[in-house]
C-alpha cells in the first residue's frame, strides 16, 4: 500500500452525473440507476478497493431534500460509501429508486461485500436488488410482512398497564 | 362391542399427532430460504458459489467454477446447525455447516434471532435520547457507539468541540477498546479449552469497568459520549486508577503470552488455521483486526484521524497470514498500544470544559437553573423537545474494536433522526465465516467464530 502524501487530485469519474459539493465527503454523486453499476464499477476501477457501507432510505415524509439540478426526486434512495484505503478517500453514491418499480441493479458482482448489506436494504426498506445471488431476508423472520425501515410502517406500542394503578375516578 | 379399548388406534394416533406436532414446530421455526439449503434443493450454479465461498472475487483471484467438485451426493454430506443457542457462537448466532464427515463443505450464518429494530427506534428518539439507543448496539464496546452517533450528529450540527472534551473521548473509547479485547481474549480462550484465560480476562476488564462505573455511573451502556460532549467529568483521583489499569494490564499481557502465545496446544489450533488473504478480506468489506491480520495496515486512527488520534503516538498491528494466530496477536498488541496511548492520553489532558457551552445543544448546569429563568427555559427545551439539527446526510466511521463502525444519519431539520443507520463492522465481518471455514475441520470451526470476534447485539441491532 502505498503512503498518500503527494497524491494527485482524483480522476474525473463519470463528471457528467450530477454531484454536490459536500464537506464531509469528497465526491457525493447522483447517478440514474442504468448507470449506477457503470458508475460504482468506475469508482471499483480507479482505486476504491472497498464498499464500506449501503443502505436504503425511505424518504416518503421528506422529499424536500437537496438533489442537484438534473436529478428526480424518488421516494427510495440507496446510498453506497466507498472507500479507497490507497487513497485515503471516501465517495458517496445516492441512487434515487421509484416507489412503484423499487428495483435497483446488485453490487455483488463489483464488491462481493455487499451481499450482506443489499439482503438488508431489502429486507428493512424492500429494494429489490437485480442478479443478487440470495436476495431473502436477513434480520426479520422469513414469513414477515412489510419493511420495517419504510416510514409508512407502523412503529406499534403496547399501552403500558402499571400494576394496582388507581381506576378511572 | 364398540366402547372397547383399542391399543392400535392409540398408538396410532398419538404417532400422528407427534407427527404433525413436529412439522408444526418446523414450520414455526423455519427461516425458509435464509437457511442452508440440501443439495438437491439448489441449482448447481449456487451450489458451486456456496461451496467456493471465495469465487465471487474479482478476477486473478477466483477459482474456476469447473474445478470445484459439487458432485458428492447429499446422503453422503450432512446440514448441522450449530446455534443459535449454542455457547461457542457468542450470542445467538445461527451457523448452518454441511459435513463431510469432519470437514466443512458449505457455511451459511442465519442471523436475526436478535434484531429489536434499533435503527427504527433511534428515528423515534430525539438527537439527546439517541445514544442511550444506539450504546446497546455492540454491547462490549458502547462508548464507540456513542462516539460515532455523536460525532454524526455534530458533523451535521457543525460545532467545535472544546479540546478536553475531546481527549475524554479518547481516553474512554481507548480503555473501551482494551476491555473489549480483554473480553475477547477471555472468550476466546474458553473457546479453545483454556479456562483460565476466560477468568484472567474477566478480571482484568472488571477493573476497567469499575473505572467506568466510577466516571458514568454505570459498568456497560454507558450514556456517557453525548453530542456536544460528555455527560460528567473525569471523577477525583482519575490518573491513579488509570496508572493502576494501565500498570496492571500491561504486565498481565506478558503472562497472556506464557500462558497462550508460546504454548504449543494454542499454536497447534491457532496457526494456519482460517486462513485469510488481503484480497478476499477488502472485497468482502472486511475491516478492524481481521483485515490487519492480513497485512493490510488500515486503521482509521491512523489513516483518516478523528478526535485528536493525530497528535498522539502509536502503531498500527499487522498480521501476515490472516490466520486465527495473527488475529490474536493482532489483538493482543493493539491491547498495548491502546495502553500506550492511554498514557500519553493522561499525560495530555487539557483543561477546559467537557462539553460544547452552547445553551441549545447542551444543558446548563444544575445551579443556573435556580437562578435564570433563561437557562431553566433551555434545559427543559433540551430534554423535552432536544435540539433541532440542521438538513443533510453525514457518514462518519471510527475504528471500534472490531472494525469500522460507521453512522450514516439523515436530518430533516427536525430534533429527531430521519433517518439513522449504523455499518456495524460485526454485521459485514461476519460474511468471511464461509471463506474461512471452508475446507477446515468441524473441530476448528469453533475457534475460527471466536476469532471473527462477532457482537450480535450490533450484528443484529
Amino acid at each position: 500500500m502505498s503512503t498518500t502524501d503527494d497524491v494527485a487530485a482524483p480522476p474525473a469519474i463519470l463528471p457528467e452525473v450530477p454531484r454536490l459539493a459536500d464537506r464531509l465527503v469528497d465526491q457525493l454523486a447522483f447517478p440514474h440507476r442504468d448507470r449506477y453499476v457503470e458508475m460504482v464499477q468506475a469508482f471499483r476501477d480507479a482505486g476504491y478497493e472497498t464498499c464500506a457501507d449501503l443502505c436504503g432510505v425511505d424518504y416518503l415524509t421528506h422529499p424536500g431534500r437537496t438533489l442537484p439540478e438534473g436529478v428526480t426526486p424518488e421516494r427510495f434512495e440507496v446510498v453506497v460509501n466507498l472507500l479507497s484505503l490507497s487513497q485515503r478517500r471516501r465517495v458517496r453514491i445516492r441512487v434515487q429508486v421509484p416507489e412503484i418499480d423499487p428495483v435497483v441493479a446488485s453490487l455483488v458482482e463489483v464488491y462481493p461485500g455487499v451481499d450482506a448489506m443489499e439482503r438488508e436494504a431489502f429486507d428493512m426498506v424492500g429494494i429489490i436488488f437485480t442478479n443478487h445471488p440470495d436476495l431473502t431476508r436477513i434480520l426479520m423472520p422469513e414469513d414477515w410482512e412489510g419493511h420495517p425501515l419504510r416510514k409508512d410502517y407502523g412503529v406499534g406500542r403496547v399501552p403500558v398497564q402499571f400494576k394496582e394503578a388507581p381506576g378511572p375516578r | 362391542m364398540s366402547d372397547e379399548f383399542n391399543e392400535d388406534d392409540l398408538e396410532h394416533e398419538s404417532e400422528e399427532h407427534l407427527a404433525t406436532e413436529e412439522a408444526a414446530l418446523v414450520a414455526e421455526t423455519s427461516e425458509g430460504a435464509q437457511e442452508l439449503l440440501p443439495r438437491g434443493e439448489i441449482s448447481d450454479l449456487d451450489l458451486r458459489r456456496e461451496v467456493g465461498a471465495v469465487l465471487r472475487l474479482p478476477e486473478g483471484n477466483y477459482i474456476n467454477p469447473d474445478d470445484i467438485d459439487i458432485e458428492r451426493r447429499d446422503d453422503e454430506t450432512m446440514i448441522i446447525n450449530m446455534g443459535p443457542q449454542h455457547p461457542s457462537t457468542h450470542g445467538v448466532l445461527r451457523l448452518m455447516l454441511e459435513l463431510d464427515g469432519e470437514t466443512v463443505l458449505r457455511t451459511k450464518p442465519v442471523i436475526g434471532y436478535l434484531h429489536t429494530g434499533m435503527e427504527k427506534t433511534g428515528e423515534e428518539l430525539t438527537y439527546v435520547q439517541g445514544s442511550t439507543n444506539v450504546t446497546r448496539m455492540d454491547y462490549l464496546a458502547p462508548l464507540h457507539n456513542e462516539l460515532v452517533f455523536s460525532l454524526a450528529t455534530e458533523a451535521l450540527l457543525d460545532v467545535e468541540m472544546p479540546p478536553r472534551a475531546t481527549w475524554i473521548r479518547m481516553l474512554m473509547v481507548e480503555l473501551n477498546r482494551v476491555s473489549s479485547h480483554l473480553m475477547w481474549m477471555a472468550t476466546n480462550g474458553m473457546d479453545l479449552g483454556s479456562t483460565s484465560m476466560m477468568i484472567y480476562g474477566f478480571r482484568e476488564r472488571e477493573m476497567v469497568l469499575t473505572f467506568f462505573e466510577k466516571t458514568t455511573g454505570l459498568r456497560m451502556n454507558t450514556n456517557y459520549i453525548r453530542p456536544g460532549g460528555v455527560a460528567a467529568d473525569l471523577p477525583d483521583g482519575w490518573r491513579d486508577d488509570i496508572e493502576i489499569i494501565c500498570d496492571t494490564v500491561m504486565a498481565r499481557t506478558f503472562e497472556y503470552d506464557e500462558l497462550l502465545t508460546g504454548q504449543p496446544i494454542f499454536r497447534e489450533r491457532t496457526e494456519a488455521v482460517g486462513s485469510l488473504t488481503a484480497e478476499e478480506a477488502l472485497a468482502l468489506s472486511v475491516t478492524g483486526p481481521i483485515l490487519r491480520s492480513t497485512g493490510v495496515p488500515w486503521d482509521l486512527r491512523r489513516t483518516m484521524p478523528y478526535l485528536a488520534y493525530d497528535e498522539i503516538d502509536f502503531d498500527v498491528i499487522v498480521g501476515k497470514y490472516g490466520d486465527n494466530f495473527d488475529r490474536y496477536s493482532v489483538r493482543l498488541n493493539e491491547i498495548r498500544e491502546s495502553i500506550k496511548m492511554i498514557r500519553q492520553i493522561a499525560d495530555k489532558m487539557p483543561p477546559g470544559d467537557y462539553r460544547v457551552q452552547d445553551r441549545k445543544v447542551t444543558p446548563p448546569p444544575r445551579a443556573r437553573i435556580d437562578e435564570s429563568m433563561e437557562a431553566l427555559i433551555h434545559h427543559f427545551k433540551v430534554f423535552t423537545e432536544g435540539f433541532r439539527v440542521p438538513e443533510g446526510e453525514a457518514y462518519v466511521a471510527i475504528e471500534s474494536p472490531r472494525g469500522e463502525l460507521g453512522c450514516y444519519l439523515v436530518s430533516d431539520g427536525t430534533s429527531k433522526p430521519y433517518r439513522m443507520h449504523i455499518r456495524g463492522p460485526s454485521f459485514v465481518n461476519l460474511q468471511v465465516l464461509p471463506v474461512l471455514l471452508r475446507g477446515g475441520l468441524m473441530a476448528d470451526a469453533v475457534a475460527v467464530i471466536s476469532s471473527v470476534d462477532p457482537v450480535m447485539g450490533e450484528v443484529d441491532r
